[in-house]
């Protein structure tokens, strides 16, 4: 299912975060999100989730708007994940239990490979660093099954391995036909990964293009401005 | 004026201090010797007492002494039974007001605080208004039985249990809440998930309630009767025996108390203990 935003604000007090935003993404491939500091790029995955109620505007996905029905074929990976204090196997379990009534360790143990913590199933999750923590959120989302996969800065801090292996599952899921919102600031990556750039400077989007025109020639001063590591 | 603060430095301190007035019949030194005896014999008698007691309290432990066992059989049965209702209660309104969007929800989260607070013998008073023969549940005749001191302390102490709990669940609430939104948890499957991982904290809760009601005399005295055989706990029997100047018994009580009361202190501590090493708190 495509998603159109259409008019979407939202406000806390005075103070605007999201302003008249307008947006389509289509329903294949991987879609980054840039911008800067307090763009709103993970307010916007919020938005786009149903987790927050907008101030005012739209945001479909196809025919619905954004809630607890479209969230059923949705995941989001957050930037700092919570775990629940159970294992690593039991934290998978959880989820798969909620969404299939046939046996879940192989599931589980399946994923857990997908993500090299096999090894690690009977630790305790909260005991795992934060790369290990990252790539079980990651797995723990794959285990609705989404349509679309949405990763909020999920690679910030991690080592170059671990980043490499969230790239890879990425890629994986994207030929599997899962849909990819993926909010980053690391510009090698969204090279990497990008099919299309939605670029957000202060709750806009500046630039929605193909990745490669939005890394060659670059439309908006501040898009270009972000491109070149300068503060804007 | 007599500065007497104990041993030579205060005998030394009043001799030399001249604004003492002079007792022209007994010598200062001898008034001052007469207290330092006095206060060293009560202090002996004290410590005797104590070693009495120690003596006592272990020798009717390891003879496991009948009446005592009694006594702190029915304080247990009693005190478990009412945490084990106060948590069927004080739980799930600890859970909804942690969790629950409500209208009066403040006015509940505001009230349980109170409560905790609950000045025993006026709940003890209240229970024993309710359960006496012309009172609205006299017909089920409970005043002076185990039952009637379960009541009470299930009263006093259910509202520290949903206090407490409303406290954990509520801080893992606000973590959980956005993630299990995103991940489209049903808000049963929630709760349950709530609970089962705060079951550390939750224990905790419970032994703190436990603590507090094995500790409790005012409420019981008052809906039991201190009936000897059938009511008499150890909280009660200290009160009595006291009274009856039996203070080698009573303290041996007392002393089983506090054994009682550290053992909680040292099984929460062991439950956090396993909560940290399980990377669950």
């Amino acid at each position: 299912m495509p998603l159109a935003i259409s008019g979407l604000r939202y406000s806390v007090g005075e103070s605007i975060l999201i302003d008249n935003l307008e947006l389509y993404v289509s329903s294949a491939g991987v879609t980054v999100i840039l911008g800067p500091n307090g763009a709103g790029k993970s307010l916007l995955l919020r938005l786009i989730l149903g987790l927050l109620e907008p101030t005012g505007g739209r945001v479909k996905w196809g025919k619905h708007s954004a809630g607890s029905l479209t969230r059923q074929h949705q995941s989001l990976v957050f930037q700092k994940p919570v775990l629940l204090r159970r294992s690593v196997e039991d934290n998978i379990k959880f989820i798969l239990k909620l969404r299939q009534s046939a046996p879940v360790s192989t599931t589980a143990q399946k994923l857990l490979q997908s993500v090299h913590l096999s090894e690690h199933a009977r630790q305790p999750a909260r005991s795992l660093s934060g790369g290990e923590q990252q790539r079980l959120a990651l797995a723990r989302a794959m285990a609705t099954s989404p349509s679309v996969l949405m990763l909020d800065e999920a690679t910030a801090n991690l080592d170059p391995g671990s980043t490499a292996i969230i790239e890879n599952i990425i890629r994986k899921q994207k030929q599997k036909g899962v849909k990819i919102l993926l909010v980053t600031h690391d510009l090698g990556q969204a090279k990497r990964l990008a099919d299309d750039v939605v670029f957000l400077h202060r709750g806009r989007v500046m630039e929605n293009t193909p990745a490669t025109q939005f890394f060659d020639q670059p439309d908006s001063a501040p898009a270009n401005a972000f491109l070149h590591g300068e503060l804007i | 004026m007599r500065q007497i603060t104990g041993g030579v430095a205060a005998e030394n301190r009043i001799i030399e201090n001249p604004n003492i007035d002079p007792n022209p019949l007994i010598s200062r030194r001898y008034w001052i010797k007469m207290e330092i005896n006095t206060q060293n014999t009560l202090i002996c008698i004290i410590m005797q007492e104590l070693f009495q007691a120690f003596v006592l309290a272990t020798r009717l432990v390891s003879d496991l002494d009948p009446e005592l066992t009694e006594i702190i059989l029915l304080s247990l049965r009693v005190s478990l039974i009412a945490i084990g209702l106060a948590s069927l209660i004080g739980l799930p309104i600890g859970a909804l007001t942690a969790i629950g969007r409500f209208p009066g929800k403040r006015s509940l989260e505001v009230l349980l605080n109170a409560m905790m607070g609950l000045p025993p013998v006026v709940v003890g008073l209240v229970v024993y208004l309710f359960l006496s023969r012309s009172g609205p549940l006299g017909f089920l005749g409970l005043l002076y039985t185990p039952g009637a001191m379960i009541v009470a302390q299930t009263i006093l102490i259910t509202p520290i249990v949903a206090a407490l709990s409303r406290e954990v669940l509520s801080q893992m609430h606000s973590e959980y809440e956005e993630t299990f939104r995103a991940l489209n948890v049903p808000r049963v499957t929630a709760v349950k998930a709530l609970l089962w991982d705060g079951r550390f904290y939750l224990v905790t809760v419970a032994l703190a309630g436990f603590g507090r009601a094995i500790a409790e005399v005012g409420a019981v005295m008052i809906v039991g009767g201190n009936i000897d055989h059938v009511t008499r706990v150890m909280t009660t029997a200290i009160t009595l025996e006291t009274s009856r100047g039996n203070l080698a018994l009573a303290m041996a009580l007392g002393i089983i108390l506090v054994f009682l009361a550290i053992s909680i202190n040292a099984l929460v501590y062991l439950f956090r203990q396993r909560g940290v090493r399980l990377a669950t708190i």
